[in-house]
């Protein structure tokens, strides 16, 4: 199937990416949102999202707080950017650790099959027998609360999706002639899985990945919302819609200012994941056009 | 033929065995990971003011003392003996607890799958049978929305504009069950199974345009027109029935999905079910109830997709077959 994608054609593949309408139109509302959070943290818009100014407790959305501020007279907007901040940090870590450790244990279980292959099946299977919002709320729990921790918790839970799909594309790859005649020049194992076999399945590894983020994102939030996410004072969009169910009737920005970015931030990684997917993917894309 | 059938059938199900077992292992370490001990992880603060013999005490009820494996092994018979531990707090033992909480997760997942097959279904045949057209457009971006708005987010706004412009909030009472008064207890269910059968109608509608797109290209199909059998014939009959495979699959793998994200719905909506019950083991610290329950959620998951499997082997005899 995909014998000859390599860095190049990828590299055309990003070229698609912005050229379809849907993928640019992505990029461009997560380059907006990420870099107002940039912004936002480096101080140059907005206020500091952790400041308290109680003369202005509660005000509605005005030219000095476009999105209203909270109960303790914080800026919304300046609380709001920072948390896609910190989500878009927690979500790429998290789906950094899932993508390494879920390649490796695919590549080298359809690889050496046998026992190697059947430990990280064992594995893939046992962490996917939780559904997974519990697993991550459960390793959430028992973790020391920090960004990273929450990052690490959402991480393992994708772990068996990306050893999944990339086990079946090795097993198939190893008895492709390439990878046969590498074998026959004397080539070592772990250099025919990484040179030959490991860009071969790079384009799946890559759909996976966008396709994880958003789910990652809601993730993040989720548990936040729950309280399981980074401890307070830091901004995030799931505590802040928390904090708003007993603002919403006298301050209903408090609700609809976080809601509404979360939802837009989502809807572009959503957006970003199937155009990738359209793109790396001919069969999906036979699919749906 | 049978006997092929009857073995891979058993094989799955010592697969599902194995599973649960290394399950039961990771809960097991993973709350162990936990700084600190049962003692003060249920006392608080006061297990500061415990004598010494008053701690041995302790130690010895909950076996701190035991090595790890061995504790693994006593926790694991008494499962099996039926005693999932007790809850301090809820002065209760755990199993009671779970019994309670298990059928209104079930009811809210099964309303929820439901809901989302009411929904899913139909947008998603609709949307494939005008490719890039205006209904696929809006079925798209139906699914793009049941993906992309949290459901927490939905909750609380429907939970808030039913209470305050309409006045309706059931689950402001307490939690009635389907038994005892079913009116209430629908009303109760209605809100919750909406917000988890929307998120989960997003897969579903994606599942079934994709499906209905792909078999509506087939040989079988065509042959099907040429004989004049009617438009809406082929719809339910050929493509309907074939669709089904992938649907059935997409609707047990959700059913996972709620299990857990039934712990944000029941969390917002007073639901007694087994979510709330994990997150309240983790809020109070109750770490011998939370080991338990995650154990019976991911132990039902197990043996729903087991089911799932069993199930999709009955609607395509193709899987029988290999």
């Amino acid at each position: 199937m995909a014998t000859t994608t390599k860095t190049k054609g990828n590299k055309g593949a990003f070229l698609k990416l912005v050229s379809s309408g849907r993928g640019l139109f992505s990029i461009a509302i997560l380059v907006g949102l990420i870099g107002l959070a940039f912004l936002v943290n480096l101080g140059v818009v907005g206020f500091d999202p952790t400041a308290q100014t109680p003369a202005d407790r509660l005000l509605a959305p005005n030219s000095t707080y476009w999105f209203g501020t909270d109960q303790f007279g914080r800026d919304i907007f300046s609380r709001v950017m920072s948390g896609v901040g910190s989500s878009s940090l927690i979500s790429v870590v998290a789906v950094t650790i899932a993508a390494v450790f879920g390649t490796l244990i695919g590549l080298f279980g359809g690889f050496y099959r046998g026992a190697v292959d059947l430990v990280g099946t064992g594995v893939t299977n046992i962490l996917f027998a939780f559904p997974p919002l519990l697993l991550a709320l459960t390793l959430a729990s028992v973790l020391d609360r920090n960004w990273f921790t929450v990052a690490v918790a959402i991480g393992i839970v994708y772990v068996p999706i990306f050893a999944r799909v990339t086990r079946g594309p090795v097993l198939s790859l190893r008895e492709i002639e390439f990878v046969k005649a590498a074998r026959s020049t004397g080539m070592g194992s772990l250099g025919i899985m990484f040179r030959h076999v490991l860009p071969n399945i790079s384009s799946v590894a890559i759909i996976q990945i966008a396709l994880s983020l958003s789910w990652a994102v809601l993730t993040e939030a989720a548990l936040s919302f729950l309280g399981l996410g980074s401890p307070p004072p830091a901004p995030s969009l799931g505590s802040m819609i928390y904090e708003a169910r007993t603002l919403v009737l006298i301050a209903p920005w408090t609700l609809y200012a976080p809601g509404a970015v979360i939802v837009t931030f989502v809807v572009a990684l959503n957006l970003l994941g199937d155009s990738v997917r359209d793109i790396l993917d001919p069969r999906s894309r036979e699919v749906s056009n | 033929m049978a006997a092929i059938l009857r073995s891979s059938v058993l094989r799955k199900m010592a697969g599902a065995l194995a599973t649960l077992f290394g399950v039961a292992v990771f809960v097991f370490f993973m709350l162990r990971a936990i700084p600190g001990d049962q003692i003060s992880a249920s006392l608080g603060t006061e297990a500061a003011g415990l004598t010494e013999a008053q701690r041995q005490a302790l130690v010895e009820y909950y076996g701190i003392d035991q090595p790890l494996t061995t504790q693994f092994f006593s926790w694991l018979a008494n499962l099996f003996a039926g005693d999932l531990g007790f809850s301090v707090r809820a002065q209760q033992p755990v199993l009671d607890l779970t019994v309670a909480a298990l059928p209104v997760t079930f009811q809210l997942a099964v309303f929820a799958i439901l809901l989302a097959l009411i929904i899913g279904v139909p947008i998603g045949m609709l949307s494939a049978s005008a490719p890039k057209k205006a209904r696929d457009f809006l079925g798209q971006t139906v699914s793009l929305l049941g993906l992309s708005i949290p459901a927490f987010l939905l909750a609380t706004t429907l939970l808030t504009f039913f209470a305050v412009n309409l006045g309706f909030n059931p689950n402001g009472l307490g939690y009635k069950t389907l038994f005892e008064d079913p009116v209430v207890n629908l009303q109760q269910m209605f809100l919750p199974s909406l917000v988890l059968g929307f998120g989960i109608s997003a897969p579903i509608i994606r599942t079934t345009r994709a499906a209905v797109l792909e078999i509506r290209g087939q040989d079988f199909i065509r042959t099907a027109r040429a004989k004049g059998i009617t438009v809406q014939r082929i719809q339910f009959r050929h493509i309907l029935r074939n669709a089904l495979i992938p649907i059935v699959t997409m609707t047990g793998l959700q059913f996972g999905y709620l299990l857990g994200g039934a712990v944000v719905v029941e969390q917002i909506f007073s639901l007694p079910g087994i979510g709330r019950q994990v997150l309240m083991g983790i809020q109070q610290k109750e770490y011998a109830l939370v080991q338990s329950t995650v154990l019976v959620i991911a132990a039902s998951f197990v043996i729903i997709n087991l089911l799932t499997d069993l199930l999709y082997r009955a609607i395509d005899p193709r899987v029988r077959a290999e």
